[in-house]
């Protein structure tokens, strides 16, 4: 009954199994998908030192060091339900029913729908399925497409499918509407972007966003900003463009863009279409936390975690005894962080199996923790520092709340 | 038409040679051995995978990772099996859904 669960066989899973098994307890692995990695797997670009972050070796590396600590891993898992009983973690698949006392749910994060008039035809997918089809499955997703929605993770997929001789007619926004919101309006994008310019490998585009640090600059920047876009890796960023349309009669032939004002109106008269065999949808990933939901957590919406998360404190345990998270299911960041996060989330498992003997080392993780979001090549978002203090304070604020429940 | 990428830049060449065959809605298809329905399906060149239950219209893949659900396909006899999770097997038979009737809403738009 000491084996721990994970659910989640991305970065920070594999790495909190890791690290709970170098500390000498078992540990159990389950993943609905059919390899191990999670999302890392898709990642692909080239950092600073100009080496690249390969998301395929990174994903093999973190297996097989799982593997060689005798982990077992088990793969084509969905689980449907966790619960407690009898103060146990019920863990249900579709085949068997697992128990725990420390149970980690490292279930990542998914991507926000952006629903667009034509968004059903087959050869429309969110930017992550283009991506994995790519670089995971090697098979072109189509052999010519647009990207609707700018974002990070929009701008990082682009230049990969350009790595994988894919043309890529252009990066758009949606058409503004009451669920596509900021991702439709230029202003928003226009600071969301900002934070990605030190990727573009293009003199204007950096030094233009230098540029744009006020609001009357960014107003000015969008109201001139080319229609016919800015080129980042020879792909059209076309922020004064918003897709109205996606045509087709049984799979994708191409959508149809409009001129938009600054406020992301559309200008009518300014219609055009472009021809694409498949459409790419990016509206940005959220924490994918519904096990956590079902299994009694309080959640708190922070936009710069990129959606609602469970609380939990530093060392990534949450109000329920014995559950755990790490990695994106705590808030949106990159690949790096979440292994620090799987770390810390291993050390306070272990550290609760032994008594106390991980005491030191949780410290450390926690620190390097903040030295790898410090040190992020990719920011999700700007502000996830701020996020992560505010979720800090709710968890105090909370942990306040129950004391004074008990004594009253 | 969309192609397998065998030569990458950066990422290790495809190895390409180890088939597998199924078939989808009866016709035969040959795909690279573990890896998924969907990918095989759409390097065949096939993106529908199945139509929408009430309208006929048809769907493809949306998430490409088990979340969305939209490349439901059947799969031995089994429904609603996600073609994105599922790696393909030797003689493995896989079917896309039919429309259902709507017997009732039809009867109401003509007698309504």
């Amino acid at each position: 009954m000491n084996r721990v669960i994970v659910i989640g066989a991305g970065p920070s899973g594999l790495s909190a199994a890791i690290t709970i098994a170098e500390n000498g307890n078992e540990v159990l692995i389950l993943d609905e998908y059919m390899l191990a990695g999670g999302r890392l797997l898709g990642q692909l670009y080239e950092e600073e030192n100009g080496k690249w972050w390969n998301g395929i070796k990174e994903s093999k590396s973190l297996h097989d060091k799982a593997v060689a600590l005798g982990i077992e891993i088990r793969l084509g898992t969905p689980v449907s339900n966790i619960e407690k009983l009898d103060g146990s973690w019920v863990i249900y698949t579709d085949e068997e029913t697992h128990y725990t006392q420390h149970l980690l749910l490292a279930t990542g994060a998914a991507e926000v729908p952006l629903p667009i008039p034509g968004w059903t035809l087959p050869g429309v997918m969110s930017v992550g399925a283009a991506q994995v089809m790519t670089n995971v499955h090697r098979v072109k997703p189509g052999n010519r497409g647009v990207i609707i929605g700018v974002n990070v993770l929009s701008s990082a997929i682009a230049m990969e499918l350009k790595l994988a001789d894919i043309d890529v007619a252009c990066i758009t926004l949606p058409k503004m509407n009451q669920v596509t919101k900021e991702s439709g309006n230029p202003m928003d994008v226009m600071n969301s972007l900002l934070h990605v310019s030190h990727m573009a490998p293009s003199a204007f585009v950096k030094f233009g966003s230098k540029l744009m640090k006020n609001e009357f600059m960014k107003k000015m920047g969008i109201t001139f900003f080319p229609k016919k876009g800015v080129k980042m890796w020879d792909i059209p960023i076309m922020l004064r463009k918003a897709v109205i349309n996606i045509y087709g009669e049984n799979a994708v032939e191409g959508v149809t863009i409009a001129t938009i004002n600054a406020s992301g109106e559309v200008i009518e008269g300014t219609e055009e279409n472009i021809s694409a065999d498949f459409v790419c949808i990016a509206g940005g990933l959220y924490p994918l936390a519904e096990l956590a939901a079902v299994a009694g957590c309080p959640f708190y919406y922070i936009e710069e975690l990129g959606g609602y998360v469970p609380l939990h404190n530093k060392r990534m345990e949450t109000v329920l005894d014995g559950l755990y998270v790490a990695g994106n299911i705590t808030g949106v960041e990159g690949a790096k962080v979440a292994i620090s996060q799987g770390v810390t989330a291993g050390l306070a498992i272990a550290n609760n199996l032994s008594g106390g003997k991980q005491e030191v080392e949780i410290n450390e993780a926690i620190k390097r923790i903040e030295h790898t979001r410090d040190n992020a090549f990719i920011q999700f978002h700007p502000a996830v520092k701020e996020g992560k203090e505010k979720l800090q304070r709710y968890w105090e604020e909370y942990g306040q709340e129950v004391k004074v429940g008990v004594t009253s | 038409m969309t192609s397998r990428i065998i030569n990458h830049p950066v990422l290790d060449k495809v190895d390409d040679t180890d088939f597998v065959s199924f078939t989808f809605n009866n016709d035969e298809i040959r795909g690279l051995r573990n890896e998924s329905l969907a990918a095989a399906l759409l390097a065949n060149n096939i993106r529908t995978l199945r139509v929408h239950e009430e309208s006929g219209t048809p769907r493809g893949i949306y998430c490409n990772i088990g979340h969305c659900f939209e490349c439901r396909v059947t799969v031995n006899g089994q429904q609603g099996v996600r073609a994105c999770l599922t790696p393909i097997q030797e003689g493995m038979t896989v079917s896309s859904g039919e429309k259902f009737l709507t017997s009732v809403k039809d009867w109401r738009s003509n007698n309504e």
